[in-house]
């Protein structure tokens, strides 16, 4: 199959080397030249000074913030994982595999359907008059507020990833060997011990990695920390789109989005190194 | 043979557990579909009356169907050309083995990885940069770069069940590499091109966050979505999103049925 350079080849290599160096990766790199650039009378200017990073580094709202995205991502990562699991162990464990084709199917949709929308929807169910405020009305209770709160946050971000986390955990729980599981039936292990000494270290690579891509799609997410949490406290991803909408100061918003590039690439080095640990392959 | 969990209770609450992660899922969906039907303007309960008044309201607003053109115009270009290079890379990773291949595939696989408001920060700057921002064409680029990735996942997935002598028996039946290509690559794979063409489409469809960096005055629907969101409450946004779930889960349900009905059939084949 190893072949010299043919235009063959190239012809569907190339185009998308191309395009992911010249828009994907040219970009991010601009994103660092842009951080050393100053603004002066609105404008922006080539330049290569430190000011934006002194300027946002020495700020504590910076920091508060920074604290707060990465307890909530870190929070979601961890509940998510926690509330996907039963969910894909039983449609791993418990369902026939014409079934559980089917609600893999389902949880598919819901990835590629406008989360933006389902945020909305969440409010109608949120509000202080909404759908759960109006269901406790009817036994005399509530309203209890919902809405702009850390919960409702956290549901936000549990849409968005749930349906992703389940299908990720699936994916490696389906592939354990299912004889380990008789084995540790057949030395008389109980059921709670064998989920947590056989099931999930057999699984614990894709535990980790959906984990992983919870905390990233939350520590980036914007939509639901403004639309559900409120906008208050302020989160990096808030801090990015203010900053970068409210007029010029592009640099200082470029600062931020790279510390959180470094934070994601630090988290992910340590999840994929945890993922892996011990393993020789 | 899976006998362990016997017990009736555990069973009966696992399989429960299914359908309460099902109605998590799929609640803002339906509660969407509900209240686009709803006669009262702040979404309670009980229901007001059954009323379209929302859905006309949409259908005669300009700035809708001006989004709704924006968008398919967008999705249409994005599907196909994602299309394009995500069969290609998946085709070269299929094909050839080079030095440097891991770096190749990180960079056609990596994009949706990266925080959707860092992406729309980079490609702002970059494209107002180079004279690109602000218009129909920069929604285009961006999208491209996110949506290439999944067609490239899902071609690869297709062509990892093809047998790679396959197409060397082409060659050796004295096929030229582009007529193999022609008559043994692209039939085998078309299930998967026409899924990542329905599923490219479906991302563009929903992308907002890059789209509303980049677009200026060329608003995609979802972003015009964004901007009501910012306004105040309007069962408008639920006969949209209606309108949005109904397209977007098709074109998924479609890609879904093209990859995953051939799949069996080749699975089936395979075991006689």
């Amino acid at each position: 199959m190893r072949r010299s350079i043919s235009l063959y080849g190239l012809t569907f290599s190339l185009p998308m080397l191309i395009w992911q160096l010249v828009f994907f990766v040219a970009p991010l790199v601009f994103l660092i030249a842009l951080s050393f650039w100053t603004v002066k009378n609105f404008k922006m200017e080539p330049d290569f000074d430190t000011v934006n990073w002194v300027t946002m580094y020495g700020r504590s709202v910076f920091w508060q913030s920074y604290g707060l995205t990465l307890a909530l991502a870190t929070a979601a990562a961890v509940i998510t994982s926690i509330l996907a699991f039963p969910c894909s162990f039983a449609i791993a464990f418990k369902l026939s595999p014409k079934y559980r084709q089917w609600a893999i199917f389902l949880m598919v949709i819901p990835f590629f359907t406008s989360y933006l929308v389902r945020v909305y929807s969440w409010q109608i169910f949120l509000s202080d008059n909404g759908i759960i405020n109006g269901l406790f009305a009817q036994v005399g209770m509530g309203p209890f507020p919902l809405l702009n709160t850390v919960f409702a946050t956290m549901i936000g971000y549990l849409t968005l990833t749930f349906p992703l986390v389940v299908l990720l955990q699936l994916f490696s729980l389906i592939f354990i060997d299912r004889t380990l599981i008789e084995a540790a039936h057949n030395l008389r292990c109980g059921r709670i011990r064998t989920v947590f000494a056989v099931v999930i270290p057999s699984a614990r690579v894709g535990l980790v990695i959906a984990a992983l891509f919870c905390f990233i799609l939350s520590f980036g997410d914007f939509v639901s920390p403004v639309y559900l949490g409120g906008g208050d406290p302020t989160t990096l991803s808030i801090l990015i789109t203010d900053t970068t909408k409210s007029g010029q100061q592009w640099p200082r918003a470029a600062v931020i989005a790279l510390t959180m590039i470094a934070t994601l690439l630090a988290v992910a080095f340590a999840a994929v190194g945890f993922a892996y640990k011990g393993r020789t392959k | 043979m899976n006998d362990f969990n016997r017990n009736r209770f555990v069973e009966f609450g696992l399989r429960f557990y299914i359908l309460l992660s099902f109605a998590f899922v799929f609640a803002p969906i339906a509660a969407s579909f509900v209240f686009s039907f709803n006669s009262d303007r702040f979404p309670s309960i009980p229901l007001g009356t059954f009323s379209t008044e929302w859905y006309v309201a949409v259908a005669t607003d300009p700035l809708v169907w001006e989004g709704l053109r924006n968008t398919l115009f967008v999705g249409l270009f994005v599907a196909v050309v994602s299309t394009i290079l995500g069969f290609g890379a998946a085709y070269t990773d299929f094909r050839y083995r080079f030095s440097g291949k891991s770096a190749y595939l990180a960079l056609a696989l990596l994009p949706p990885t990266i925080p959707v408001v860092i992406l729309g920060l980079a490609m702002l700057a970059f494209l107002s940069r180079i004279n690109l921002s602000g218009q129909s064409i920069s929604v285009i680029i961006a999208h491209i770069v996110i949506c290439a990735p999944f067609a490239m996942a899902i071609t690869r997935l297709r062509l990892s069940q093809m047998d790679p002598d396959l197409e060397a028996a082409a060659w050796n039946l004295g096929a030229s590499e582009w007529s193999a290509m022609r008559h043994v690559i692209i039939p085998f794979a078309s299930p998967a091109i026409f899924g990542a063409l329905f599923i490219t489409m479906a991302v563009s469809f929903d992308e907002f966050a890059v789209a509303w960096f980049v677009s200026g005055l060329n608003e995609t629907l979802p972003v015009k979505v964004l901007g009501f969101l910012q306004g105040q409450v309007s069962p408008r946004i639920n006969v949209i999103g209606t309108f949005v779930f109904v397209i977007s889960m098709t074109l998924v349900i479609f890609a879904q049925l093209l990859l995953t009905g051939r799949t069996m059939d080749a699975r089936a084949a395979s075991d006689d």
